[in-house]
């Protein structure tokens, strides 16, 4: 990591580490679940150039699976989240699979549709309990010895994941595989010219996005108990679009800022009632017309060095 | 391999819906020679280009290159075979560095383009050789600036240091002079006919000088088809090629 990456890193991390000492725990594991699949989510639009409409498939499938097996099959709790993973992970590959053929706003729509016959599936199927989802999830032990009832057990964890998965997807994006993934973004027949088969690369990240989408939803499924269909409908796919065009596309710390921006407000404006969602279209309108580049975005085109702005790789 | 002619192409043909772009084209293009390829706008140049590199998939018609039936394989498998194209529209990486964009041409052979969990400083070893092309092509100074901020003519010929990177055994420049001013044209030129000395090179170019000074071969294509072949000299006082410029007020 460069020194700005690495001060603002841990800048984040000792942040996060003594916020439940004076934030309600349970709100800053909802914000740390969805900054994860914010970062899951950017990993595929910001550098690779791919607009997913579909992730709500592998954040909601994830938690389904993670409530399931954690409930009916008492497995404990890292090899329910494992399972979520996995699960992420191998709808990620069908859904890439179909989608990775089209270009733009067809890829899209692909995603899109593809999603909604999980969340069908999510509706029709006895075991998801269909309106109702699963409820009453027990936390457990994790590793047989953290007692995931204690809040600050249960937060250090979803922290823990959490910082994983942002690593890993910092990783990624300063890989070989990530300058491969950033030169499709800038110019696929470029990519192509050079020898690259741009086709695999593609769904390698789109797997790996889905996958750790599918971490995201298995944790927020244990940190609230519950598996609905709120997780795996079309809404939550625009959310987490929303989430990362407000904080930065591109940007390595963009969707966790905007994930809490947007989880903030969720919280905050709920008094509101059915105001919230006309509150939220109306700050994204305002984003999208004064920083276009989102939160991070233009905090790092004013201050950042040259050419450390994102680029917005959504073609 | 070492066949006098390293490209072949035989009854060439590409139809859009009806209408036929390419039409019968036989072309072969001698080992170690700079071939052009002219013609007035519409004449199919790009759209040959497109079927050689296989960005575009034949009606019908065989393509071969070193002997080898290339008609149905894939784009990236003809690069990774030694044929490797520019395009058009000059095509750098806009937001990667100088260095960035060479590299990206170079990792491909380390085997390691797959693997998300290994740093990017991995690719350090591969600066030196890096820095080596950009040196040939006359960008030492730019070394760091992002790709995409560079004046016109430093972007084509940072193109051609990312084709050079592959070591292509034959190179096919698609307009590498379009939109380019007098002092660009000669450099990127000498440029060419420089990298030019122990490889193949096809290109698709109007500036008919350039062509002249360049070219050992050129095919003239009108509507599709071949209108003439021959070294310049005999080509330029063809009468049906005048006839073809000068209907379509090219000269």
């Amino acid at each position: 990591m460069d020194r700005g990456t690495r001060i603002t890193f841990l800048a984040m991390v000792a942040l996060l580490v003594a916020a439940p000492y004076v934030l309600y725990p349970v709100f800053l594991m909802k914000v740390l679940c969805f900054a994860l699949f914010a970062c899951a989510f950017n990993l595929l639009v910001g550098y690779v150039g791919l607009l997913s409409f579909g992730h709500a498939a592998f954040f909601g499938s994830a938690g389904y699976v993670t409530a399931y097996t954690v409930k009916m099959w008492g497995l404990p709790p890292e090899l329910g989240i494992l399972l979520g993973a996995v699960t992420g992970a191998a709808l990620g590959l069908v859904i890439g699979w179909l989608a990775i053929r089209r270009q733009g706003i067809y890829f899209a729509m692909i995603t899109l549709a593809l999603s909604q016959i999980v969340f069908f599936y999510a509706v029709q199927a006895p075991w998801t309990g269909g309106e109702d989802g699963i409820q009453s999830v027990p936390r457990g032990h994790l590793f047989g010895v953290v007692d995931l009832q204690r809040p600050l057990g249960m937060y250090y964890t979803v922290l823990a994941l959490f910082l994983a998965g942002f690593l890993l997807v910092y990783r990624i994006i300063h890989s070989p595989f990530g300058q491969v993934l950033k030169a499709i973004r800038e110019n696929e027949p470029r990519t192509v010219s050079l020898g690259y088969e741009t086709d695999r690369y593609k769904l390698l990240a789109f797997v790996l996005s889905a996958m750790l989408a599918g971490v995201a939803g298995g944790t927020k499924s244990l940190v609230f108990q519950l598996a609905s269909l709120t997780d795996v409908q079309w809404q939550m796919s625009g959310e987490v679009v929303l989430m990362t065009l407000v904080g930065g596309l591109g940007t390595i710390f963009g969707p966790v800022v905007g994930a809490a921006v947007i989880v903030t407000m969720q919280n905050y404006l709920a008094e509101f009632g059915s105001w919230v969602t006309i509150i939220q279209g109306f700050i994204f309108v305002v984003c999208v017309l004064t920083f276009r580049r989102g939160i991070v975005g233009e905090i790092m085109g004013r201050f950042g060095p040259k050419g450390a702005a994102p680029t917005g790789g959504g073609h | 391999m070492a066949g006098e002619f390293i490209l072949e192409t035989r009854d060439l043909t590409k139809e859009f819906k009806g209408f036929v772009a390419v039409r019968q084209v036989n072309l072969k293009v001698r080992r170690h020679t700079i071939h052009a390829l002219i013609g007035p706008n519409g004449a199919g140049k790009t759209t040959v280009f497109n079927l050689l590199t296989r960005f575009l998939t034949p009606s019908a018609g065989t393509i071969l290159y070193n002997g080898r039936d290339i008609t149905h394989a894939k784009p990236a498998s003809v690069a990774r075979g030694g044929m490797v194209r520019s395009f058009q529209i000059s095509a750098v990486f806009p937001h990667l560095s100088v260095r960035e964009n060479v590299r990206v041409a170079l990792q491909r052979p380390l085997g390691t383009s797959f693997h998300f969990w290994r740093s990017e400083r991995s690719l350090e070893g591969l600066h030196e050789r890096a820095d080596e092309l950009i040196e040939a092509v006359g960008l030492s100074e730019f070394r760091t600036a992002i790709a995409g901020e560079l004046p016109y003519g430093r972007k084509r010929a940072l193109e051609i240091a990312t084709t050079l990177a592959l070591d292509p055994e034959m190179m096919l420049l698609d307009e590498p002079m379009a939109g380019m001013g007098g002092e660009d044209i000669s450099r990127i030129a000498t440029l060419i006919e420089k990298v030019a000395k122990d490889r193949t090179v096809l290109m698709v170019e109007h500036n008919l000088s350039v062509v002249a000074w360049l070219c050992n071969t050129i095919t003239v294509l009108q509507r599709g088809e071949v209108l003439a072949e021959g070294p310049y000299e005999q080509v330029s006082k063809d009468p049906a090629v005048v006839e073809a410029y000068i209907g379509t007020g090219h000269v």
